[in-house]
């Protein structure tokens, strides 16, 4: 009977489709890991006084896939055993809907933890993805950072975060 | 020389627009396209300062030069998560 090869799940991904923790830390799953931290990021019903609805999430999508193996990239220079995962959603989520999975292993938990945690961070900085919120009452566009990967304080920042 | 703009998000609202073809001339930079975007749009004058910007899927910056059919997205700034 031939061997059976298991295909690994793509690491990095922007996508229509609902997100499946299990799916995002079989991507980096490897026998010399003590560890998969899985971070999942969800629709919360409400946001600066609003009830919100909906969020629909728009992405720039080469570009937001380039980012998260740039993040990983950035992790693997600050914890090397780690490997990373990220998968993004787009479109109309509801609230309680999964919008980001970031899977996180390390032969220890400590590096797992802080680069989930970097890597989250790290997201919401640089990589050109956008939340259009619909709350009672009307809805906008949510803009936070300039996306500038080369902004040394921001990344610091979301170091510091991460070690903290 | 004939640069593609692609706008995202309140941008792209702005421009009524995903995808706006832009006449720049030669030795033009992403920023002389912007400055010409935002002439015929003058709502995307508040954006000035936090804009980003790629060229052909790349990260950019606003001095970059800009060849004969590039694709040039603009970024207002990021939320995701």
């Amino acid at each position: 009977m031939p061997q059976r090869l298991r295909v690994s799940p793509a690491r990095f991904r922007v996508s229509g489709d609902p997100l499946d923790a299990a799916e995002v830390a079989a991507a980096v799953a490897a026998s010399h890991d003590g560890a998969i931290v899985t971070f999942i990021g969800l629709v919360r019903n409400h946001n600066a006084g609003r009830h919100v609805q909906f969020l629909e999430y728009e992405a720039f999508a080469p570009l937001a896939v380039k980012s998260f193996a740039r993040i990983a990239d950035e992790a693997a220079g600050r914890w090397p055993s780690v490997t990373l995962a990220i998968h993004h959603r787009t479109g109309r989520l509801q609230i309680g809907e999964a919008s980001v999975a970031i899977a996180a292993a390390s032969p220890h938990r400590a590096d797992a933890f802080a680069a989930s945690r970097y890597a989250i961070e790290r997201i919401k900085q640089i990589t050109p993805i956008w939340k259009h919120e619909h709350f009672d009452g009307g809805e906008v566009w949510i803009e936070g950072a300039t996306a500038d990967p080369e902004d040394e304080a921001a990344r610091a920042a979301a170091l510091e975060r991460a070690c903290s | 020389m004939l640069v593609t703009v692609r706008l995202f998000a309140r941008l792209r609202e702005i421009a009524g627009a995903a995808e706006v073809p832009v006449e720049v001339p030669g030795g033009a930079t992403v920023g002389d396209a912007w400055t010409a975007l935002a002439l015929r749009h003058p709502e995307l004058q508040a954006y000035a300062s936090s804009v980003s910007c790629a060229v052909n899927e790349e990260y950019a910056r606003l001095t970059a030069p800009l060849n004969d059919g590039d694709e040039v997205a603009f970024l207002p700034p990021v939320s995701g998560g």
